[in-house]
This record gives structure tokens, C-alpha cells and sequence, in this order.
């Protein structure tokens, strides 16, 4: 078995890095050993570092993988082939973005995701609110079953119904364009269930003070409700940012049109010419990665928020 | 489940809530659009009698559904509807050339499919994938999130860095690790000694644990940041107090920490079950389904039912069969575990 090869099988380049991984764990480990002894100073010293060690470790090993992309799209394809291999560019060829940019086309891929993601985003928070605001404030027949319905959609996910959704969209004669891409997503059964929670949440005699100034639902939905509503609603937005900018299934199977394709299916055909434009594909995947590190850098709390209470969605 | 919802709604717009409400009814002046629906100041709306409240109630209702019929739409459309062809597909037999009539063979085809070499293969990898990432992203990002839960300098950028993989979609992920482990120049090829034999996406005997890699990095993220939320909820004077009654590191952990946790593992198990149950990018990207039909997940045999073997009969039923297996877990789940559960409130 392959699986479990032994240590000695290993190249020796990959068992320095186990034996350094190794050696830092258990340096980490004999410093919380020192903690039972010597002064308080010099415990509380070493703890901290042993702490430090263990935090630096793990960051390595789990930023690896993104650190290596960053560092093959700066090299030549020769230098990624060299062995021992480059894990520092000391030439960085930047004119590999560029060229994927324009000859690889990621700035029309981009282009479409940011479109697709944009309409998605929008009509989702539109239709959630609404929906939400409907099912918290407003009496009407149905309501409970409706509202059931609705909770029963997340039940039926799109790797259950997208040939058959594959179907509608061709008979539609959606098939190779934005509508299919975005259509399907307008409404989404999580978010009215959480907008209606968030407006639950909000004081119950709000309506009524309100009403009594002469606010209509409509004003009070837009000018009080909504406003106060908006950590969840953008929790929500981000939420809902990511699985659509991710997206794989759907626009793989409803797209042929290269000028649709979004990013990530532009990423499996570029992935399939390896040698030549290896960096390319490295670089791609640098720039298909950016907005959303963009999003987690800047909006890290509110994104917090939307993937603990929206991972439910899957 | 509610419970976590409700968690994370939170108090803050509550508070919000009365200063609007103060601020409503406090400032007479405040430029308030006099609403279409209000006839004159004087007669305050919510309390009509008569037809006139029948009339209310009836523009209410009209109201309800016109805010609901959008999402209503989306849902009949694509969710309902292909759910209800799918049910219908599979009492079809397809033609084995295209153009001639599909037959009608009723629930035999359910049963031919779901007792089929090709299925139980399908059933056995998805819940062979399952077992190997769900409890590894797990312990994993509950021991990142542990680490990054201690009050140091310089933490933030930690927890930073433990949450990157988030911002990796399964394509970006597949084809790191795709390119990574490339025969001829990866350098995980080279690291793991395989330069001249097959990669291990090639091997059946390494194949879905290649791609279960992929899956727990990158899932990584997310599950650190679910057991981070979680962590953050542990009161600390609950925390103090064990340390004063003398626990050591592992106690609080054990009988602190993971009780108090247990809704959030509770949550990450059946959302991560979920994910696991719906994988199907890194298997297009990394093995399509091979060798061997080794890494033919559920998701992934549909695809290839309808799209290379152009056989929707038999796809309809394992479809249907996945939306079975999707809810008895979440089911099966829900009052197995809900029970053995702390919750907060």
C-alpha cells in the first residue's frame, strides 16, 4: 500500500520538512513542559514562546499550499520543474499576470463572475428580504404552510435537480446565457428563514409605534426594519457572495460560450494544458482566489457571522 | 439548530430596535412620508373596525403574497419542479439510442438501479469520503481554533491565516493541488518520491484519500471558523472558575470547553456531512471518478450518467436516492444528537 509509505520512501526534500515540523512541535512541547518549573518569569517567558511556536507552525502548514501558488506564478515554468525546488522567486516574473489577464482571458472570466455574483447577491437579499419581512410582520392565508415550503427547499439541493434543472433551462432557451447562470438563484429559502428571524428579533411593539406615527408597511419595512436588520443582511449578502462567486456545477453543465465562462470553469480548462503554462495556471488561480481574500481581509467579522449561521445552506 | 440561528441574530439589533422606537416617538417633527395607506392623522391606523378592518386585512394578505410570490416563483420552477421530473425520469427506462421512445417501467428501475454493482459503489465511496474528511476537518479546526483562542500579541493575524483556506473556492483548491501534484513537475510529487510512477490521483489506493486532502484543507477555514464562534461563546469566568477549582489545561478542556461546545460540533457534523454528501468539483477536477471508479461519489455518478453514458433514467433515480440519503441524515441527526446536546438556553 501506497497510502502508508514508509519515511525512507519520501524525498529527502519533503522529510527535512516532516523532521522541521516535527522538531517544532516538540520544541513547543518541552517549553509547556518547562512551565511546571523554574521562576514565574521564565515560565510565563516560555510558555508565550512555546505558544508562539505551535501558532507559527501550523500557520506554515496550512498556508502552505496558497504560499507555493503565490510563488510558482512568479517563476518560469523551468525553474517550477527544477529540483531542489524554488520556494523563494528571486527573479519574480510578474509578466505572467499579465499574460494570463489577456491570453489566458481571466479578465473576461473575471468579468462574468463578478456579473453572475453581482445579479445573484442582489436578488437574493431583494427576494430574502421581502419574503422574510412577509412571513414576520404581515398575516395571510397560507402563511404557515408557505413558510414550511419555503424551510423545505433547503432540503433539495442543486446536486439533486441540476439535470433536470439543465432541462427547464434548455427548453426555456436559456441554455448558454446569463439567465440561466443566474436565474435559478434569485430566492433562497435560508435567506428568507434568517431575515425572517432577524426581523423577529427586532421589539415587538416597533410595528405598532410605527403604525400609530402613520408608517405603511412599506416605509416601515424600508426605513426601519431594513436599517435595523443590516448585520444580518450583510451577513447574509456575504454569504451568499461566496457560494455564488465558487460556483461549480451549475455553470459548468448550463455554459459552452467561452466569452460566459465564469472563473472557476475557466480555471479547469487552464488546468488541463500543464507544462507549458504551468505558471499560468498558478497565476490564474492566484487571481480567482483575490476577491475572496479581499472579502475575508475586510469584512472578516460580518463574514464570521454569515458562514456560522449560513453553513447550514451548504 | 434554532438555537444556533438565534445566536447568531444576536441582541444587537434588539438595542438598536428601542432607539429607533425612542426616536419614532419622541420627535414629533420627524419627516415622515405620510404613508399611502393612512386616511388622516387622526384616525390611527391598526385599530379599523368594520369592513374597513376587513379591508385591511384583505390588502395585508395581498401584500403577504406579493412579497413572497418572487422566491415562490424561483422555488416552483427550480426546485419543485425538477425534484418532481426527477421522481417522474425515474420510472422511465432511457432508450439505449437517442431518438426512440422512452418506456415506462414503473418503480422497477428504482429497484434495479439502487441494487446495482455501479450503485452501491457510488454509496460506499461517498461514505468512505465522508468518514475521512468530516471528523479530520473537525478535530482540526477545533485544535486551530483552540490555539488561536488564547489572548497573545499578534493573534488576529493567526486567526487570519487559519481562515485563509475560506477564501479558496473548490475549484481554486483542486487546481493547486491538481498542479501540485502534477506527474512530471509537482512538487508534492516530488516531496511524496513518486516521480516515475503513477500519481497518486491515478492510484486507486491513494486516489480519494488525495482528493479528501484537498477536501479538509479546503474546508479548513470555514471549520476553523465555525469552532471559533463557538469557542468565543464559552463564558470566561466559566473558564476562571475551573482554573480556581484547580483544572489543569486538559480538565478545562475536556469538561468545560467541549460540553459548552457541543451545539457548534453538533452543527459542523451535520453541515459538514451535508458538504461531504454534495461534493462533486474537486472530483471533476482532480480524478473524474477514477481509477477504477474509486472517487465516483453520488454527485459525480449522476454527471456521468447523464452526460457521458446519456442515461437519465437510471441518473433520475440516483439522484432521488441522494435527496433520500440527504434528509434521513439530516434527520437521523437531528434527534439522534439534539438530545446529548448543551444547549446554552
Amino acid at each position: 500500500m501506497s497510502a502508508s509509505a514508509p519515511l525512507a520512501a519520501l524525498a529527502p526534500g519533503f522529510r527535512t520538512f516532516l523532521w522541521i515540523v516535527a522538531a517544532l512541535v516538540a520544541v513547543a512541547v518541552v517549553l509547556q513542559v518547562l512551565t511546571r518549573v523554574g521562576s514565574p518569569g521564565s515560565r510565563h517567558r516560555a510558555a508565550t514562546a512555546g505558544r508562539y511556536l505551535l501558532l507559527v507552525t501550523l500557520a506554515v502548514v496550512v498556508v502552505f499550499p496558497l504560499y507555493i501558488t503565490v510563488v510558482n506564478s512568479l517563476l518560469r515554468p523551468a525553474q517550477i520543474a527544477a529540483r531542489p525546488p524554488t520556494l523563494f522567486p528571486t527573479q519574480p516574473q510578474w509578466s505572467t499576470y499579465s499574460k494570463a489577464w489577456t491570453q489566458a482571458h481571466l479578465d473576461r472570466y473575471l468579468m462574468n463572475s463578478f456579473i453572475v455574483t453581482a445579479v445573484i447577491v442582489a436578488g437574493e437579499l431583494a427576494t430574502s428580504i421581502a419574503a422574510g419581512y412577509a412571513f414576520a410582520f404581515l398575516e395571510f392565508p397560507l402563511k404557515r404552510t408557505m413558510f414550511v415550503v419555503f424551510l423545505a427547499t433547503m432540503m433539495v439541493p442543486l446536486e439533486v435537480t441540476f439535470f433536470t434543472n439543465l432541462q427547464t433551462v434548455v427548453s426555456l432557451g436559456w441554455y448558454n446565457t446569463y439567465l440561466a447562470l443566474t436565474v435559478p438563484f434569485l430566492a433562497s429559502g435560508f435567506g428568507a428563514f434568517l431575515l425572517r428571524q432577524a426581523f423577529l428579533g427586532l421589539p415587538r411593539d416597533l410595528r405598532d409605534a410605527a403604525a400609530l406615527d402613520g408608517l405603511g408597511h412599506w416605509s416601515f419595512m424600508t426605513r426601519v426594519a431594513v436599517p435595523l436588520a443590516r448585520p444580518s443582511i450583510a451577513a447574509l449578502g456575504l454569504f451568499s457572495f461566496f457560494a455564488a462567486y465558487g460556483q461549480y456545477l451549475w455553470p459548468l453543465i448550463v455554459t459552452k460560450d467561452e466569452r460566459l465562462r465564469t472563473v472557476q470553469i475557466g480555471l479547469k480548462y487552464l488546468s488541463s494544458n500543464q507544462i507549458n503554462d504551468i505558471n499560468l495556471t498558478f497565476a490564474a488561480a492566484v487571481l480567482a482566489a483575490l476577491p475572496l481574500f479581499a472579502l475575508l481581509l475586510v469584512f472578516q467579522k460580518q463574514l464570521v457571522r454569515g458562514l456560522t449561521a449560513g453553513a447550514v445552506k451548504g | 439548530m434554532a438555537s444556533c440561528h438565534g445566536r447568531a441574530v444576536g441582541p444587537g439589533p434588539r438595542e438598536e430596535g428601542e432607539a429607533k422606537m425612542a426616536e419614532l416617538r419622541g420627535s414629533e417633527p420627524v419627516p415622515v412620508a405620510p404613508a399611502p395607506v393612512a386616511p388622516a392623522p387622526a384616525a390611527p391606523e391598526p385599530v379599523p373596525v368594520g369592513p374597513a378592518r376587513r379591508r385591511h386585512r384583505r390588502r395585508e394578505a395581498l401584500l403577504g403574497w406579493g412579497l413572497i410570490l418572487p422566491s415562490a416563483l424561483v422555488f416552483g420552477m427550480f426546485v419543485f419542479y425538477p425534484f418532481a421530473r426527477n421522481l417522474y425520469l425515474g420510472l422511465y427506462k432511457t432508450p439505449p439510442f437517442p431518438g426512440l421512445p422512452k418506456r415506462y417501467v414503473g418503480v422497477t428501475q428504482y429497484g434495479q438501479v439502487l441494487t446495482s454493482h455501479d450503485f452501491v459503489n457510488s454509496l460506499r465511496v461517498t461514505v468512505l469520503f465522508m468518514l475521512y474528511t468530516v471528523p479530520t476537518g473537525l478535530i482540526l479546526g477545533l485544535l486551530l481554533a483552540v490555539l488561536a483562542h488564547q489572548k497573545l500579541a499578534g493573534i488576529r493575524i493567526f486567526r487570519t491565516l487559519f481562515s485563509s483556506p475560506v477564501a479558496t473556492s473548490v475549484a481554486v483548491a483542486s487546481v493547486i493541488f491538481f498542479t501540485l501534484l502534477n506527474p512530471q513537475v509537482g512538487l508534492f510529487t516530488y516531496w511524496l518520491g513518486r516521480q516515475n510512477q503513477p500519481s497518486v490521483l491515478d492510484d486507486p489506493a491513494t486516489a480519494l484519500i488525495a482528493v479528501s486532502v484537498v477536501t479538509v484543507w479546503q474546508n479548513l477555514g470555514l471549520s476553523f471558523i465555525l469552532m471559533s464562534a463557538g469557542l468565543q461563546a464559552v463564558p470566561d469566568d466559566l473558564l476562571e472558575a475551573a482554573e480556581v477549582d484547580g483544572a489543569g489545561t486538559w480538565a478545562r478542556f475536556r469538561h468545560v470547553i467541549l460540553p459548552m461546545l457541543s451545539p457548534t460540533i453538533f452543527f459542523a457534523v451535520v453541515v459538514g456531512s451535508i458538504l461531504s454528501l454534495q461534493a462533486f468539483g474537486q472530483i471533476d477536477l482532480l480524478t473524474q471518478g477514477g481509477p477504477l471508479k474509486r472517487t465516483n461519489v453520488l454527485v459525480y455518478s449522476i454527471y456521468d450518467l447523464v452526460f457521458r453514458q446519456n442515461n437519465e433514467g437510471r441518473a433520475a433515480v440516483v439522484a432521488v436516492a441522494l435527496f433520500a440519503i440527504t434528509l434521513v441524515l439530516t434527520l437521523v441527526q437531528l434527534t439522534l444528537l439534539e438530545r446529548r446536546v448543551t444547549y446554552e438556553r
